[in-house]
């Protein structure tokens, strides 16, 4: 457990009544897209960046942070899963706008 | 309820947007200069934009007893081209001159170049001269962690920043800490799909605390809302937080940033602002106006 700054004045129950069923239905819709996904093309997960970060972003969600993410929420361990670890600023614009996660496999898009 | 949205691009939005932010508590809003959608060609066509958000902006806004404040630059999506960069950089001074603009911003990074990073710097430096605040927006998705360091690592390089004097917008989990950490302000941009949703920037607030942290909007010509900010205040409530500790994230906070810059004051909007006759009624009106305040 990691206590905040400010206490949360709902007790883990009372969350549970409160956002359950809302978060059940965000579930289902990451399910139902894994589905569509696999309608279409059952390997895009080895051909496209994307779709190798998200299936690897869900594997954040049920295990525990290895030593080099000791401390670190699952939601900033998937934020940096998806991140440009690099340091280097890039010698010129490639493209106007980020894509939402980094081909750090450099798998490239699915064609 | 009351509130201020410290960020909100007014000028993509409709009168109704003013009507509804007003009809929630909004007292202020602040509405840093940025990209269009499609990349300006001239340093004029920057030059009626900030003619726009000073002139234009705060008397629509002032119809509806909203004061609106605004940040000028040349905002990152369009800093790799340096030619055009310096060309605005040298029309930004005066503008800083107006009586409701309080600083240079949403200066920053996007893609994280070279080019981008000089003209950060370049906008860095003009606030410095003008004793400025500074609005900085980080970049999007995979491009943020990288491009929330490099500006920390470059205001860093100044010996002259006051940390307390620069907000640091857009901040999510993985990169507010830093900010905070080096003693900088920061925002939570309650904008669907790419920033923060209201649940997760009140779960900031529980694990961080309140201190120079603010939320806002930032709306504009994308999937935003005008009203996100009671969305949030909805949100707090709805987690069980009491009006208290509302009032201090969405009113008191962005006072105590703002009010850094003598121009921020509360209240009704200036008298010449707050004149609905001065705004155009007709299209033929506004290009008259235009070439009014041109001359």
């Amino acid at each position: 457990m990691q206590p905040g700054v400010i206490a949360s004045p709902k007790t883990g129950r009372e969350l549970v009544d409160e956002y359950f069923i809302e978060n059940r239905t965000r579930l289902l819709e990451i399910a139902a897209f894994l589905d569509r996904l696999d309608r279409t093309d059952d390997n895009l997960a080895d051909r496209d960046f994307r779709v190798r970060a998200f299936r690897e972003s869900l594997d954040i969600l049920t295990s525990e942070p290895g030593q080099a993410d000791r401390g670190k929420t699952r939601v900033e361990r998937i934020q940096l899963l998806m991140s440009d670890p690099t340091t280097e600023p890039l010698e010129k614009l490639d493209t106007k706008s980020a894509r939402g996660a980094y081909d750090r496999w450099q798998l490239g898009v699915a064609r | 309820m009351r509130y201020i949205d410290m960020h909100a691009h007014m000028v993509s939005r409709t009168t109704d947007d003013y009507v509804q932010m007003a009809l929630t508590g909004c007292e202020a809003v602040t509405e840093p200069a940025f990209w269009a959608g499609w990349d300006r060609s001239t340093a004029d066509g920057f030059e009626d934009y900030f003619r726009q958000l000073t002139d234009f902006e705060p008397k629509r806004a002032a119809v509806y007893g909203i004061r609106h404040y605004a940040w000028i630059c040349l905002n990152p999506k369009e800093g790799e081209d340096r030619a055009l960069a310096r060309e605005v950089l040298g029309r930004i001074p005066k503008y800083l001159e107006s009586p409701t603009v309080l600083g240079i911003g949403e200066i920053g990074l996007n893609r994280v170049t070279r080019n981008e990073i000089a003209t950060f710097r370049d906008h860095v430096e003009i606030a410095l001269e003008h004793d400025q605040l500074i609005h900085i927006h980080t970049p999007h998705l995979e491009d943020k962690h990288k491009g929330t360091k490099a500006i920390i690592d470059a205001l860093r390089s100044y010996s002259r920043i006051d940390p307390a004097r620069v907000m640091i917008d857009h901040a999510e989990e993985h990169t507010l800490p830093m900010i905070l950490d080096n003693g900088f302000w920061t925002g939570l941009t309650l904008y669907p799909q790419t920033k923060t949703s209201p649940e997760r920037a009140v779960d900031m607030f529980e694990r961080f605390g309140t201190d120079r942290i603010i939320v806002a909007s930032a709306c504009d010509w994308g999937p935003s809302l005008p009203d996100a900010v009671p969305h949030f205040a909805l949100t707090m409530r709805r987690r069980g937080h009491d009006a208290d500790l509302i009032d201090q994230v969405i009113y008191r906070n962005p006072v105590a940033f703002l009010s850094q810059s003598p121009k921020f004051q509360l209240g009704k909007p200036r008298g010449d602002a707050a004149s609905a006759a001065t705004l155009p009624s007709s299209e033929s009106d506004a290009k008259r106006g235009a070439g009014a305040a041109a001359a």
